[in-house]
Order: structure tokens, then C-alpha cells, then sequence
């Protein structure tokens, strides 16, 4: 288990890398919401395999709550890059 | 091999296949030329590879409490990451971060003329 | 935000039995989150929940949602399990996408699918399930003529875009079947998809 621990945990590190990418150069708010919201996603992979790998249960309530700011955190900025573009 | 040991490779496979669903919408985040390609990307890890890496985690786990939680997760996000994708493409599409070059047809286009052209009042984008 | 006026398309105005139909499925799944929050089934849990659920729904009214069918068990299996074998096979091929050397970026589409079932269920419910798989995305859903527009990623030719689009078709009338009323499944049967666009859009 170490073995799959250790790639996945690699694994998880290069696509996060690489979201930090887009993450910087953008171009748009929304490209940066997107990537913020896969980020978000390799979070929640990460936090997962941490519990699966120790079988320690502690860390699962922030799964929920990750998954429910990750909605809230796109719908936002959505609205907000809506709004000023109407103005 | 005992039924531990199965679930457990299972688990393993799940965590792996995962990872690399994120890792591909990783680089697919780098590469893809617009917007909206890009959030076909980020639909992978926020699906499947979720759906897999909970199914994993509660292969390892095995107990009522914390399968609960993680099936909250799991319907939490199906519910809610279209409705966020749907918003992020409606906010994006009127504009110049779309590679129209790249597009075989546009009928949104044709469609939103239209009710303009139906409509006295401009709708803002138009 | 909207492209399209604000004009509510005509649909009936619910009938008592139906709202109070509407209000119990409400508590019923709230409750069931906060008891999955909780984690354990016990009677303190399920009654704080509806208390909870109560409120909620008393404070943040549910739009209404018209739902004339009912829940049929094989179709809605079959729904899922084509729901679940589309999801692995795009989630594959768009992977296959992101990876593959180097060569020209993939072409994609915006196409109009003017659903034949147009109520706010079956439009919400195939706009949910076309974005969660891979490779397609809801950008617009008109209400008044239940249109979605899609954008699909990997497409090669027209004919792949009129192939997509009777994917579409072929998914709504699974999401039919799951869920339709029977003047629903008439229609769905009456009227087979056809080449047809009615837009009559092409760039």
C-alpha cells in the first residue's frame, strides 16, 4: 500500500503543479475558477488517499465541506465575471 | 488471499486510476486552446476520478459512519458540478476567450441573434 | 443574463395533492442528508433533521417542479448503468486527448438540441447528465422551446455533430423512460428524432 500511497501522492503532485500553471496565467477569471475548481478536486483526491492509506477516518467532514465550497467558490465568480460584463 | 487483501488491491487500482484521471486533466488544463475545452478537462477529475478515489477510500475504511460521509461527497458533487459548469460556460460564452476558428458550428451564436433581433431591448452582449 | 426574455412558458399551475407531493420528497431528502451528516440512524437524528428540514423549507421555498410521471425501476437501471459506461468510455477518450502527442487542437461544436419533452425536470435532468459526462457541456437551456446548446469537444465532421445530436435524443428518451408520465413516453415514441435542425443554423 505504501507503494501506491507514495505514486498516487506523486501523481496528485504533478497535476497539481500544472493546474498552478493555469491557475497563474489565466487568461480569464473563469480559465482561473476552472482550474481553482480541479485544484479543488486534487485536494479532495489527496485528502481522500491520506485517509485511505492511514484508514483514519478524522479528515472526512472536510471532504464535505471542500465539496460544497468548490460550487459555491465557481457559482461566485461565474456571477461575478457576469455581472461586470453586463455593466 | 483473504477478502481484506482483495478489497484492498481493488482500493489500490481505484486511488491509481484516479490520480491519473487528475493528472490528465492536468495537463489537459495546460494544453487545451480555450476556455471551454478546458472545462471538458476539468469535468474528469470532478466525476469519475471522484467517484473512484471515494469508492477506494471506503474499500479501505469499511465502516457505516464513513461510508455515509463519502456518499455525501460523492452525490454533493454530481448535484452540484454541472450547475457550476453550466454558469462558468454562460458567463465565458459571449465572449473572446473562445477559439471560434476551432468550431465546427456555432447554432448558439445563430440563436442568440435571433432573439435579438426579436427583442427591442438589446440584451447586453449582444 | 439571459439572452432570452423572461417569459414564463405556459405550463399549469400545480394542484394541491401535487405540492404537497413535491414538499414531502423535499423533507424526505433533507432529512436523508442530515442523517447521512450524522452518520447514524436514530430516532433524535431523523426528528432534529425534519425540524431542520422544516425550516428550511418554510425560510427557502422550492420553485415548483412539475413531476407527472413515476419512478420506473428497470428503465432508471438501464439509465444508469449507459450513465456510467458513458461516463468511463468519454472520461477515457478526453484523457486520451489530453495526452496524445503533440498535432492540431481538437475541433468542437455548439449545437442546438430542441428536446421533444420540454418540462423543467426533463430539461434539468438531461442538461445535468450530458454535462457530468465528459466531453459535452451545457452552455444555454432555453425554457420557453426547451432548448439545450451543447458544446462538444472531439468532433471531427458534420456528421459527427448530427451522430452527437442523436445521442442526445437517445439519452433523453432513457431519461423519459426512467421517469416519464405515459403522455410523456407517447411523445418520446411519436416523435423519432429527426435530421432536422430546427434552428436551421449553421455558421
Amino acid at each position: 500500500m505504501t507503494a501506491v500511497a507514495v505514486t498516487v501522492t506523486a501523481l496528485l503532485a504533478v497535476a497539481g503543479g500544472l493546474t498552478l500553471i493555469r491557475i497563474i496565467r489565466g487568461p480569464s477569471i473563469l480559465d482561473r475558477a476552472v482550474a481553482t475548481d480541479v485544484m479543488l478536486a486534487i485536494i479532495v483526491a489527496a485528502i481522500a488517499t491520506e485517509a485511505a492509506y492511514t484508514r483514519d477516518a478524522t479528515a472526512l467532514p472536510v471532504l464535505v465541506v471542500l465539496a460544497v465550497l468548490g460550487f459555491v467558490g465557481s457559482v461566485s465568480v461565474a456571477r461575478f465575471a457576469a455581472r461586470r460584463d453586463a455593466e | 488471499m483473504s477478502l481484506d487483501a482483495v478489497l484492498d488491491v481493488i482500493a489500490a487500482a481505484c486511488l491509481l486510476i484516479g490520480a491519473l484521471l487528475s493528472l490528465a486533466a492536468g495537463v489537459a488544463l495546460v494544453r487545451f486552446p480555450d476556455l471551454l475545452t478546458r472545462m471538458h478537462a476539468a469535468a474528469k477529475p470532478q466525476v469519475l476520478g471522484l467517484l473512484l478515489v471515494l469508492l477506494g477510500c471506503a474499500l479501505r475504511l469499511r465502516t457505516g459512519v464513513d461510508i455515509t460521509t463519502l456518499v455525501l461527497v460523492g452525490v454533493f458533487q454530481l448535484a452540484t458540478a454541472p450547475v457550476a459548469a453550466h454558469m462558468v460556460g454562460r458567463a465565458g460564452y459571449p465572449h473572446e476567450y473562445i477559439r471560434t476558428d476551432l468550431l465546427l458550428t456555432d447554432e448558439l451564436a445563430a440563436h442568440l441573434d435571433k432573439v435579438a433581433a426579436g427583442d427591442q431591448q438589446d440584451p447586453a452582449h449582444a | 443574463m439571459t439572452p432570452a426574455p423572461p417569459v414564463d412558458p405556459p405550463r399549469p399551475p400545480l394542484t394541491r395533492a401535487a405540492r404537497r407531493r413535491n414538499r414531502i420528497i423535499a423533507l424526505t431528502g433533507l432529512t436523508s442528508v442530515w442523517v447521512l451528516l450524522w452518520g447514524t440512524l436514530s430516532w433524535a437524528n431523523v426528528i432534529s433533521g425534519l425540524v431542520v428540514a422544516i425550516i428550511l423549507l418554510a425560510v427557502f421555498p422550492l420553485p415548483p417542479v412539475t413531476f407527472a410521471g413515476r419512478i420506473h425501476p428497470l428503465p432508471m437501471l438501464h439509465f444508469w448503468l449507459r450513465f456510467l459506461q458513458d461516463l468511463v468510455i468519454a472520461s477515457i477518450q478526453i484523457a486520451w486527448l489530453a495526452l496524445r502527442p503533440p498535432g492540431k487542437p481538437p475541433f468542437s461544436a455548439i449545437i442546438a438540441v430542441p428536446l421533444r419533452v420540454n418540462t423543467d425536470l426533463n430539461l434539468t435532468l438531461t442538461a445535468e447528465a450530458l454535462t457530468l459526462v465528459p466531453g459535452s457541456l451545457i452552455l444555454e437551456a432555453d425554457r420557453t422551446t426547451g432548448t439545450l446548446f451543447v458544446h462538444v469537444i472531439n468532433l471531427r465532421s458534420r456528421e459527427e455533430v448530427e451522430e452527437f445530436r442523436r445521442e442526445v435524443y437517445a439519452l433523453e428518451a432513457r431519461i423519459v423512460a426512467a421517469l416519464g408520465s405515459p403522455d410523456e413516453l407517447r411523445r418520446i415514441r411519436e416523435n423519432p428524432p429527426s435530421p432536422l435542425d430546427l434552428e436551421g443554423a449553421s455558421r
